[in-house]
């Protein structure tokens, strides 16, 4: 059984000049103890789609079609203790930057007790030998010394330890890693990427690895999901998606990864900008820029359409199918 | 911390030495003292002895010695006007302007503290939105105003409060207070939360401006992300961070209380040692001036390095004490 669906969801915002789509017809499922990663450029809509999941969208924006399911119940719906209570027991969230993801004036054993017993019917003790626990699994060194600490004492990559232990230590089923490494130093991101992995073997909670990052993917994610403007444009298995892209934006982005060789003259990239969520085209989305731009783009949106293994929205895919 | 205490100390001495010396100063602004200690037509030798005997014939650097090791005894002379010790005039006064400005004090925390949390909690109510309109009201007028207003409404128009003096006060040692008696208290009132209002609407308006920055950061959301309860991430987790700057501000402003006393006390005729500095200015008293002018300072001085000590308890980052940090 999968963990978690999302249908058709849609969160809007409404703005000055009518409510603004966020994100559109997002949907996407994740297995018990899978990684998940979802790419896309700034304001592709990654980040949202995370904080719908976790119900943590900031009013006045709101869901306003689709519907989420955990373990089988839906979640969107919840009145907010009740998804209190889901956060961080069932779903837990990282986000992008550690320095400011710790609260300064308490100490990293308050805040993880503090979590620990919000969740779980601990003693004190218990809960602060469990903390010192989660410590230890996540790498720091001497954690019944560093648990009485503040976050200041920490550096960068420790303190990301510290937020994956806050993340997990409540033993959630899915984890959403927003850009986990995106604030830290390229010998640090391999650290916590590995990190991250080992942990989901171990404890098969399975991952939303949000990220602009091609290369955390390939490394850690089994499947990934594309996103453009709001909309995932291909979905599928690591190796199909990065390796055989169909859609032309994936193709795009996997083009414009530099390689590490003889220098090009011109560093390959997409031309122009993803468009603004209130300045959608009415076809495809990605057409302005689409180097296989056909008619149809410009009048109908394609849908997302495929098998398990991968599913692509475009309408290249329907003419050759066809 | 203890280096950090001794360098705060050290600094604080030589601030109170700068300030004596001004307050010394000012002996010497008002002109030579000999000729309103001695009669009109005293001769030289006559007008010299009086130099001698009050030691003005020394080096100023000597009298300026002389002048704060008596000072540092609590020794101010004699006041001009009525030939009675400072000291003796200043802790007759002292306990009146302690208790109002400490009742200000503790109104202006009690209620800003709640009502900036309130209004920042719910920003858009209506119950915040008429609260901040208030408050631009009680940061705007001036406090005299508001005096004189709270007198007209509770003293002469409902006859419930006095509109002047402390009521009856019951001495304890040296110390008079009002806090044992009813009129004591009621006394206390108008003038406290005249003195207040400015401070209670400062408070409250950086509480909830505070309070805003403060939910918006990443360890807040961090904190929803983990499904702590509302009340513990409104009032341990932001509170906590909310409160540093509020320290600063009100440490600052208590001294602002005791200087914005005087005017309260004016109002009121409160017996403090605002409305003594004020008698001593319009008589040209100068030691009572000088006198008062250390106390306060000393007072200032006290503050701020409170204030400092309590930044290290509420910020960790701040404890210099060498832990190390491990990278």
């Amino acid at each position: 059984m999968t963990l978690l669906t999302v249908e058709n969801l849609t969160v809007a915002f409404p703005g000055r000049r009518g409510t603004v789509n966020a994100i559109e017809d997002v949907t996407l499922s994740v297995s018990p103890g899978e990684i998940l990663g979802m790419v896309g450029e700034s304001g592709a809509g990654k980040s949202m789609t995370g904080a719908a999941i976790i119900g943590l969208i900031e009013p006045p924006g709101g869901i306003t079609q689709g519907e989420i399911r955990l373990e089988g119940d839906r979640i969107d719906n919840l009145r907010p203790e009740a998804m209190r209570r889901i956060r961080g027991r069932k779903i837990g969230a990282i986000f992008q930057d550690p320095l400011t993801s710790l609260n300064p004036v308490l100490t990293v054993g308050e805040q993880l007790i503090e979590t620990i017993q919000t969740h779980l019917k601990l003693s004190k003790a218990d809960a602060r030998e469990r903390a010192i626990d989660w410590l230890r699994r996540v790498g720091i060194p001497a954690p019944e010394a560093r648990i009485d600490t503040y976050p200041h004492q920490y550096s960068g990559g420790m303190r990301q330890r510290v937020v994956i232990a806050l993340a997990l230590c409540a033993e959630p089923r899915l984890v959403i890693a927003d850009e986990p490494t995106t604030a830290l130093d390229v010998s640090v991101q391999a650290q916590i990427i590995a990190l991250l992995r080992r942990l989901a073997r171990e404890t098969g909670v399975a991952v939303i690895l949000v990220t602009h990052d091609m290369g955390v993917i390939a490394e850690t994610a089994d499947r990934v999901a594309v996103m453009y403007a709001g909309r995932i444009v291909e979905v599928g298995s690591v190796a199909e998606v990065l390796t055989a892209p169909k859609h032309p934006y994936t193709s795009g982005l996997m083009a414009s990864i530099p390689r590490i060789g003889p220098r090009p003259d011109v560093l390959a990239q997409i031309e122009g900008a993803m468009p603004r969520p209130n300045a959608r085209p009415e076809g495809c989305a990605f057409a302005p820029r689409c180097p296989h731009k056909m008619d149809i783009c410009l009048q109908q949106r394609p849908k997302l359409e495929g098998s398990e293994e991968k599913s692509v929205a475009c309408h290249l895919i329907e003419e050759v199918s066809v | 911390m203890l280096g950090f205490l001794i360098r705060r100390i050290i600094q604080s001495i030589f601030v109170m030495l700068t300030v004596a010396l001004i307050a010394f100063m000012m002996f010497r602004f008002m002109g030579d003292p000999v000729n309103s200690l001695v009669a009109e037509n005293a001769t030289t030798e006559e007008r010299d002895a009086v130099r001698e005997r009050l030691g003005l014939d020394q080096p100023i650097w000597v009298q300026y010695g002389r002048f704060v090791a008596r000072a540092s005894t609590g020794d101010f002379g004699l006041s001009w006007r009525n030939a009675r010790p400072v000291s003796t005039l200043l802790s007759e006064r002292f306990p009146a302007t302690a208790e109002l400005v400490l009742v200000a004090a503790g109104l202006s925390l009690l209620i800003g503290i709640p009502l900036g949390i309130l209004t920042a909690l719910r920003p858009s109510s209506l119950s915040a939105q008429s609260l901040q309109l208030l408050s631009l009201i009680g940061i705007s007028l001036p406090t005299f105003v508001t005096g004189i207003l709270l007198i007209l409404i509770f003293s002469v128009w409902l006859g419930w409060l006095p509109s002047f003096g402390r009521g009856t006060v019951i001495d304890i040692g040296w110390w008079s207070t009002g806090f044992l008696t009813v009129s004591g208290l009621k006394a206390l009132i108008l003038p406290s939360f005249m003195l207040c209002l400015f401070q209670l609407t400062l408070i409250m308006r950086l509480v909830r401006a505070e309070m805003m920055e403060v939910l918006r950061t990443d360890y807040i959301k961090f904190a929803k992300a983990r499904g702590l309860t509302n009340r513990s991430i409104n009032f341990r987790h932001a509170l906590k961070n909310t409160l540093i700057p509020v320290i600063t501000i009100f440490g600052l402003q208590l001294g602002g209380l005791i200087a914005f006393a005087i005017v309260t006390e004016t109002v009121f005729q409160w017996p403090g040692m605002g409305a003594l500095f004020i008698q001593a200015v319009s008589f040209g008293d100068v030691p009572v001036m000088a006198a008062y002018l250390v106390l306060v300072s000393l007072i200032f001085v006290i503050i701020n390095t409170t204030v400092d000590l309590l930044y290290a308890v509420l910020d960790p980052r701040l404890r210099v004490d060498g832990t190390k940090s491990a990278h």
